[in-house]
């Protein structure tokens, strides 16, 4: 059986598919465990608190969320401006999109107080919420991007792909702007309460999303015994570099426009020079490993017959952890700074109000997040051996074709 | 046929009188018995021609003094446990001026807000204010998100980390589901104050003041009319329905 469903592949590798399988399902399971032990004790068992509200699952499932949509970025480019090589990979780029938004909505379902009553959420909407908002842009977006997926799978439906292809361009910025816009409409922290939240994430999961599928993309060639194009990995290399480069330029900014408000030095001395673990997560995680390093590996001058080294696994892959790094410093990081009640005032009660907040996530947690990356993986593992995912394209035919890099 | 006119005059005038003493006598009760029954009947629902609200003196509040929060817990049915994951619906908060040196003392709680930013944050409904103003969490439908305790600018609000036990059957509380101070709507409904301004007034401190802000006549009304009160958080223009003197 396993054998049949092997559509895609030079060899059919069926032992280390289902050990792929079972290493995938065993995180899962691991996040069950997790979830059925929350569910009976409650979240005492975790780290979280009255005063970290929201942890390492919401670090993890809102990662997975924003890659979700970025994760698209091939697709629309294929589909919305037309470039050829970029269309060969579309169904691999929303086939990522959905699994990656699976994860996520996942964790953020298993880590509720009441996951029983996701019924509720589903069925009663307060559209002042945001919150709200983002729960039709996901289910939206799982319709729009399977239909998506399927006219780019069947020929019949050719005539489709376009104008879903563009519903699905502005679903998904639409939905990192609802995401951004989580945090950015908390008007009484000092972490968030901007209007740069939304535009940054969006721009964020441009990164994160590339460099899911490029980890992808890669691991497939590689597992296929095949070699990327260099013209392809070329231009994903520096598509990915732009969109690092304009992480970057967001977080300067977002960080700078805070420094003009003399009401957030606090925060920002927090976050840049003596918040502890949140200040080495952002220079360590964020910038340098997340930012900087990738970008000097992507741009790296080299010789002609260095050309072949591009990075393009290691680079996306450190684009990730810095994208988690991003994620813990911005959800976590924003929670631990004291909310600031009494401006010009030293506070302090019985509620910790007033000191910087401490956490340490436990191990369910970390099941739980894990969970989300776990279903992904099954779930991308599955559907590139039962569906045609790997790019079908010979690069130097179409560039003679079209006459153009 | 002079006098036949003023006889009927006379008679219309007396007819006149007899009326208004009759619908006098007859309406008078029912507008005097409506006014003093301000109270509801508890199948009424709550009523927007009312807004509950609190004034804290802070210049009276008891530098020490836990009673509010003791009367609270005991009240709602919370264990009175201090740490990071324990509920705590009121806390005391004291706070020194970092200019001058000024220290005082306050108790701090779910401030009702008339634009409550946990009422437009929760995706559900289940953060809710009613018509008089106090802001409430529907047990039945909070999906225990916890945007609503991101949101709130005062950190008032407490997620139930753990099962319950012993609890108060008027006030009901369940894990995974977030609560916060109800201005004892168990009480107000009855036409009673608040636990925790009932033992601030049985300590003497008299430091809170519970009424109807739409009442002119309330004595929380009177106290905000007459002296300087100011809200938490002013800048965010939530309209709040607690408010603090001397601070």
């Amino acid at each position: 059986m396993a054998q049949q469903l092997c559509i895609n592949q030079g060899t059919c590798r069926t032992g280390q598919f289902i050990a792929l399988l079972a290493l995938g399902g065993l995180v899962v399971l691991g996040a069950m465990y997790a979830f059925f032990t929350l569910e009976h004790h409650g979240h005492i068992l975790t780290g979280m608190n009255n005063q970290i509200v929201w942890g390492l699952p919401h670090v993890f499932a809102v990662f997975l969320i924003v890659a979700a949509s970025g994760a698209l970025n091939v697709a629309s480019i294929g589909s919305v401006f037309g470039k050829q090589v970029y269309k060969s990979r579309a169904p691999l780029s929303g086939m990522l999109a959905l699994a990656l938004l699976a994860g996520g909505l996942a964790v953020l379902v298993l880590d509720l107080g009441r996951p029983d009553r996701l019924i509720v959420a589903m069925t009663h909407y307060n559209f002042h919420s945001i919150f709200a908002w983002n729960m039709i842009f996901y289910n939206g977006f799982f319709v729009i991007v399977g239909l998506y997926l399927v006219t780019l799978m069947d020929r019949r439906l050719k005539g489709w792909t376009k104008p879903l292809g563009y519903t699905a361009f502005f679903w998904r910025l639409s939905l990192t702007t609802a995401t951004g816009s989580i945090f950015g409409f908390l008007v009484a922290r000092a972490g968030y309460n901007s209007a740069l939240m939304a535009p940054m994430f969006v721009i964020m999961s441009f990164a994160y999303g590339l460099a899911v599928f490029m980890v992808v993309q890669s691991s497939m060639y590689r597992w296929n015994g095949m070699i990327l194009d260099e013209g392809v990995r070329r231009r994903m290399k520096n598509l990915l570099a732009v969109f690092v480069g304009a992480s970057l330029y967001f977080t300067i900014v977002f960080h700078l426009t805070n420094l003009y408000f003399a009401k957030q030095w606090e925060f920002e001395r927090f976050i840049l020079l003596d918040g502890g673990i949140y200040t080495t997560v952002f220079w360590v995680g964020q910038v340098i490993l997340g930012g900087i390093v990738p970008l000097i590996l992507l741009y790296l001058p080299r010789s002609q017959d260095a050309q072949k080294m591009c990075f393009c696994f290691l680079a996306p892959l450190l684009v990730i952890l810095g994208g988690v790094a991003q994620m813990y410093v911005t959800i976590v990081g924003g929670q631990a700074f004291p909310l600031v009640m009494f401006p010009g005032h030293e506070v302090q009660s019985s509620f910790y109000d007033g000191v910087v907040h401490a956490y340490n996530p436990s191990i369910y947690e970390w099941l739980l997040g894990m969970g989300g990356v776990g279903v992904t993986f099954v779930l991308t593992v599955v559907a590139v051996r039962v569906f045609k995912f790997m790019p079908q394209d010979d690069f130097k035919t179409l560039q003679s074709r079209r006459g153009t890099d | 046929m002079s006098e036949s006119m003023n006889t009927k005059l006379e008679d219309r005038r007396e007819f006149l009188k007899t009326g208004a003493v009759v619908a006098g006598v007859t309406l008078g009760p029912g507008v005097l018995l409506y006014s003093v029954a301000h109270s509801r009947a508890p199948e009424e629902g709550a009523s927007g021609k009312q807004r509950w609200g609190m004034l804290i003196d802070t210049t009276k509040c008891g530098d020490g003094c836990n009673d509010c929060v003791t009367a609270c817990n005991t009240e709602n049915g919370l264990s009175g446990h201090t740490g990071p994951q324990d509920s705590q619906w009121i806390r005391k908060v004291d706070i020194r001026d970092l200019r001058t040196g000024y220290v005082q003392s306050l108790p701090m709680m779910c401030q009702h807000c008339e634009n409550a930013p946990c009422v437009d944050v929760c995706p559900t409904g289940a953060s809710m204010k009613r018509a008089d103003g106090i802001v409430l969490v529907d047990r039945h439908s909070c999906i225990g998100c916890r945007y609503c305790m991101m949101a709130c600018p005062y950190k008032a609000r407490s997620f139930v980390h753990e099962p319950l036990t012993d609890q108060n059957p008027e006030v009901p509380r369940g894990k995974g589901c977030v609560e916060s101070c109800t201005f004892c709507v168990q009480r107000v409904d009855r036409g009673e104050s608040p636990a925790c301004v009932e033992a601030c007034e049985a300590k003497g401190h008299k430091a809170m003041i519970f009424g109807d802000l739409k009442d002119p006549e309330s004595e929380v009304s009177k106290a905000l009319k007459s002296t300087d009160s100011v809200e938490v958080r002013a800048d965010l223009a939530l309209n709040t329905g607690v408010r603090y003197q001397g601070i």
